[in-house]
């Protein structure tokens, strides 16, 4: 079984983000990147399943900048066989993010595709169900545990207030929630033998996708601030305080 | 005149309570408002639905199939009710049904969407957090529909109005991409989550199991709260899955957060930002949670939750 998986650069959550001045974006320079950490956990079940000896092949990809080989890399050391970078000067939205998919999809042909929930800067979660839908397979999005048994996918998903079950059939497209896999800690061996793994660069055009904005993005701003918080002695005042901001 | 739609989620006998606030939020989008129920035997649903201010009229597509609606079931649904009425918005709740849903009908219109929208500026303007809550992102959505996912706390909830009418309309047949098996819905004695208007959360500093529930559980039966967790605690087995909240798990705006022994990691800020009132009990004052609080008690949990519930009688 072979399986497909994207993984996207994103700038590292831990570290404090910063907006640029006029406020038109985030200001990305000096700022440390990764694998978005969905995809991350995506890709280590794929690789765990090739361990266990179901899946045979994992392909990853990404899209965007030369930058994005780096992550590549990060994948092939975790475990993926081979991969692509399809190179676009701004990270596309998901509609034509699923698009590239779907085309590079139908040349790769997987059994299975296994994207991160949703990318941890964008937070949009889009992408696996639009790819879903555009090539007409089941989906099974923010799942926590996946299950492999004759072609069947069991997937249990993390929906409002408790948990689903769906049985899907492939080919077919997951999404992972953080808790679907715990990602490996790369040793230098891996890092090293990542090198020798191929990553082929393919253009939008090859693909026959023309990945242009479809929204426009007229600023970014800081959230509200909260004001300063109150520092309270003890329960009785904490009680008194909230009571009067209404606690029942 | 524009045509809104909104995907209804139910439980099959009531709607969602976020459906009050998403119609509020569909009004800044049109003045005629048709609500999509999906389900099966679901007229009561419908019929409560049809009576929430604003809404025009009620589609109900009954079908046993519908029983659990599948986004591969509602896509195609949601994609030709937008073609029939030719609508200009369709919206859902920011939720997991929603997140799951509402993308498949985008692609399928081939429509650029928007997700989590809290601020509606302009027919065409919307607002939505970006990186965890820690950036709001303004966008223009030129496309001829806008099909957004709505965070219910950020709209009103709409009033009551006299029934608009419920039409019967013929369910399209499955499409048998999948199949549901299974649905857990543990703790289902205290409120929900995503609707509890008290809740306590907690974290690592609690140190077990044990530990978590005595503390916790006699300060949310006190406050009729729901319960929350962050990632870690999930992860060290204090609570299940289903508690966690943050940018995996659940969004939550309640009226009143409490924050107990958890040093508030983006991840999980992310899922509190819009609590209207946020306590944190904490032996750290300079944790992140602190700039995110109202009301900071420093000290010893083990001391001061006791307490709390004390001054609570």
């Amino acid at each position: 079984m072979k399986a497909l998986v994207a993984v996207k650069r994103v700038p590292d959550g831990n570290a404090p983000l910063r907006l640029k001045m006029d406020c038109s974006g985030v200001d990305l320079a000096g700022m440390p990147m990764r694998i978005n950490p969905f995809d991350e956990a995506a890709l280590e079940w794929a690789v765990q399943r090739k361990e266990a000896g179901t899946i045979s092949e994992i392909v990853a990809v990404s899209i965007g900048g030369n930058a994005c080989q780096e992550t590549l890399r990060h994948a092939l050391a975790m475990g993926a066989d081979r991969a692509f970078l399809i190179a676009a000067e701004h990270a596309p939205e998901p509609l034509a993010v699923a698009k590239l998919l779907r085309a590079l999809a139908e040349r790769e042909q997987p059994d299975l595709i296994v994207l991160g929930k949703q990318a941890s800067d964008d937070d949009n979660a889009q992408t696996a169900p639009m790819l879903a839908a555009l090539l007409g397979w089941p989906q099974g999005v923010f799942a926590s545990n996946v299950a492999l048994e004759n072609n069947t996918l069991q997937v249990t998903r993390e929906i409002e207030g408790g948990q689903e079950v769906l049985a899907l059939p492939l080919p077919a497209v997951i999404s992972a929630d953080l808790r679907l896999a715990n990602p490996r800690y790369l040793k230098l061996p891996q890092l090293l033998q990542a090198k020798k793994k191929t990553i082929e660069t393919l253009n939008p055009s090859e693909l026959g996708v023309a990945p242009a904005p479809r929204l426009e993005l007229l600023g970014v701003a800081p959230p509200p601030a909260r004001k300063p918080a109150v520092k309270v002695a003890d329960a009785r005042e904490l009680v008194a305080l909230l009571r009067q901001e209404g606690l029942p | 005149m524009k045509h809104a739609l909104i995907l209804v989620e139910h439980d099959g006998v009531n709607p969602h309570s976020a459906l009050r606030r998403i119609v509020s939020a569909a009004r800044l989008l049109a003045d005629r408002l048709t609500l999509l129920v999906a389900g099966s035997q679901a007229q009561a649903v419908a019929e409560q639905a049809a009576c929430i201010a604003g809404v025009s009229e009620v589609w109900l597509f009954d079908a046993p199939h519908l029983s659990q609606p599948l986004a591969e079931d509602l896509s195609p649904l949601l994609a030709h009710a937008v073609r029939e009425r030719q609508a200009s918005a369709l919206l859902a709740a920011a939720s997991p049904f929603g997140k799951a849903t509402l993308p498949r009908a985008a692609a399928l219109l081939d429509c650029a969407m928007l997700s989590d929208v809290v601020e509606i500026q302009a027919p065409d303007v919307f607002v939505r957090p970006v990186h965890a809550g820690a950036a709001l992102a303004t966008l223009r959505n030129p496309e001829p529909v806008k099909i957004l996912s709505a965070r219910a706390a950020a709209f009103p909830p709409a009033a009551d109005q006299p029934a608009a009418p419920i039409n019967i309309q013929p369910a399209p047949p499955a499409a048998n991409r999948s199949a549901w098996v299974s649905t857990t819905h543990p703790d289902s004695a205290r409120p929900a989550l995503a609707e509890a208007k008290v809740v306590v959360a907690g974290g690592q500093g609690l140190g077990s199991a044990e530990q978590f529930h005595a503390l916790l559980d006699p300060l949310a039966d006190r406050l009729n709260a729901a319960i929350g967790a962050t990632r870690a605690a999930v992860d060290a087995g204090f609570i299940g899955n289903d508690h966690q909240i943050g940018q995996t798990g659940a969004i939550v705006a309640p009226e009143f957060y409490f924050a107990i022994g958890l040093s508030g990691a983006a991840q999980h800020l992310a899922g509190m930002r819009d609590a209207r009132v946020v306590v944190t009990i904490n032996k750290d004052a300079e944790a992140p949670i602190c700039r995110q609080a109202d009301y900071v008690l420093e000290g010893d949990l083990f001391e001061i939750v006791p307490a709390l519930l004390r001054a609570l009688e």
